[in-house]
């Protein structure tokens, strides 16, 4: 049991340390950068999930079920390798040669999940808005798209701003799926560690503590999101 | 126009049954020892409750995918030798969705009311008696919506297992889709099987959620 020897210098000494930093800069970029896709996309179904005009809700809800019910491993590999063949031969191979390919897809597969997911909070926000405020917004001559612009996307977002601040926390960790298509970041680094100074066990302790510092920091900012934008006079904890 | 598919069907469905043993395993390990992680969440001894909420406050911040690496590192050091990547990996899924099981069996137990519990006592019932008879079944049966859902989100997770080697489906498609390159079909073949399972889970989910929205019993 103790024939291993530990070696916990693989998390600062050169060149492993800096790897760590660099993984844990891409996946800052990955988790922020799908976020913005998925917040809007995620408002845009959920609300179209809320709307009275069918045709709307079953595209919402078409968008949901199909994005919720496959895992985000396969649908990052179908992005990445059959994606680019579903633009035909020659664009395939124009496509194939962007360098970075997969950092953008990790991005806005990343983003198209996790809009799946927001979309069920923002539906259940509408849900939990009183009828009477739709009638109130529409007595006042707003049309639907402003009532929905101006008043109830606004206010639902205020209320779920508990469940979205654990999808943004979910976001950072599912990051890290990201990894198998060669995106560099916290978790590729540490098994690339691994593969450097097979001390895999160090190298992925290390890459805990950075996970666990990023979400505690994701948390505080959330709680001050989360207290600028409070509805005065509703429940608090 | 499916000929990657036909051609290697059985080796594929193989996978997707070791996806399925693999979720077997997961959620029968990871629904007990969750139930002891909620009722260690409700204890009031705080040498229970303080390692337990350390333990579920820790992985559910750390991403599955590097707790699986975690455990295939570790697993060898503590045996001796190396790990076979199923149980590697099924002992990481026990052990990280546990705390997911936990977390929602807490809020089952704290539905409860604490009139219930005291007639229980009342009545003679040890506390093993009470968790084992009235605790864990009220739970089971309030929180039946959200651990179905867990449960499909483990059999998700089981895809996962790809990292370390383990030849599930997706590793298995990988594989021939290498030698056939035959990506949008290959891909879409893996994609509608989950579908279908997790489909059929999220409305059976829903049915339950909607059967006790009526009911409110217990």
């Amino acid at each position: 049991m103790f024939a291993y020897k530990f070696d916990w210098g693989v998390l600062w000494r050169q060149p492993y340390g800096e790897w760590l930093l660099q993984g844990l800069w891409l996946t800052i970029q990955l988790g922020a950068l799908a976020w913005i896709i998925a917040l809007s996309l995620g408002i845009l179904f959920g609300t179209m999930r809320s709307v009275r005009f069918w045709p709307l809700r079953i595209i919402g809800s078409l968008y949901v079920e199909v994005f919720r019910n496959i895992p985000f491993l396969v649908q990052l590999f179908f992005w990445f390798y059959a994606g680019p063949m579903l633009f035909g031969k020659t664009l395939q191979l124009q496509i194939n040669q962007i360098s970075g390919l997969n950092y953008y897809i990790a991005i806005v597969g990343l983003g198209l999940y996790t809009a799946s997911r927001v979309a069920e909070h923002v539906r259940a926000g509408f849900a939990s808005i009183g009828h009477g405020q739709y009638d109130a917004v529409l007595s006042t001559g707003m049309t639907p798209l402003q009532m929905y612009w101006y008043v109830m996307i606004p206010h639902a977002l205020r209320l779920i701003i508990p469940p979205l601040t654990t999808e943004f926390l979910t976001i950072f960790k599912n990051s890290a799926v990201a990894m198998t298509i060669g995106v560099a970041e916290t978790t590729f680094m540490s098994y690339k560690i691994d593969e450097q100074t097979f001390h895999g066990l160090e190298a992925t302790t290390g890459a805990m503590a950075i996970y666990l510092v990023l979400g505690m920091t994701v948390v505080k900012l959330m709680d001050f999101i989360e207290a600028r934008f409070r509805i005065p006079g509703l429940m608090t904890r | 126009m499916f000929d990657a598919i036909l051609n290697n069907l059985p080796y594929l469905l193989g996978g997707f049954l070791t996806n399925l043993q693999l979720a077997a395993f997961a959620l029968a390990g990871g629904l007990f020892l969750g139930t002891l992680v909620g009722l260690g969440r409700i204890s009031k001894r705080p040498w229970i409750y303080h390692p337990v909420t350390l333990y579920v406050n820790f992985l559910r911040n750390i991403p599955l995918i590097l707790v699986i690496f975690w455990f295939y590192f570790v697993m060898p050091i503590l045996v001796g030798r190396t790990m076979d990547p199923f149980v590697s990996a099924a002992v990481s899924f026990i052990v990280f969705e546990a705390t997911y099981f936990g977390e929602i069996l807490r809020a089952g137990f704290q539905s409860i009311s604490k009139d219930l519990v005291s007639a229980a006592y009342s009545t003679g019932l040890t506390y093993r008696q009470t968790a084992a008879y009235i605790l864990v079944p009220i739970a089971f049966r309030r929180m039946l919506p959200s651990l179905i859902t867990q449960s499909i989100i483990t059999f998700q997770d089981t895809s996962l297992a790809y990292v370390i080697g383990l030849q599930e489906m997706v590793r298995r498609t990988t594989i021939v889709d290498s030698l056939e390159v035959r990506s949008v079909q290959l891909y879409s073949f893996v994609a509608v099987l989950f579908f279908i399972i997790c489909f059929i889970g999220s409305r059976i989910s829903l049915h339950y959620e909607e059967k006790s929205r009526k009911a409110k019993v217990l």
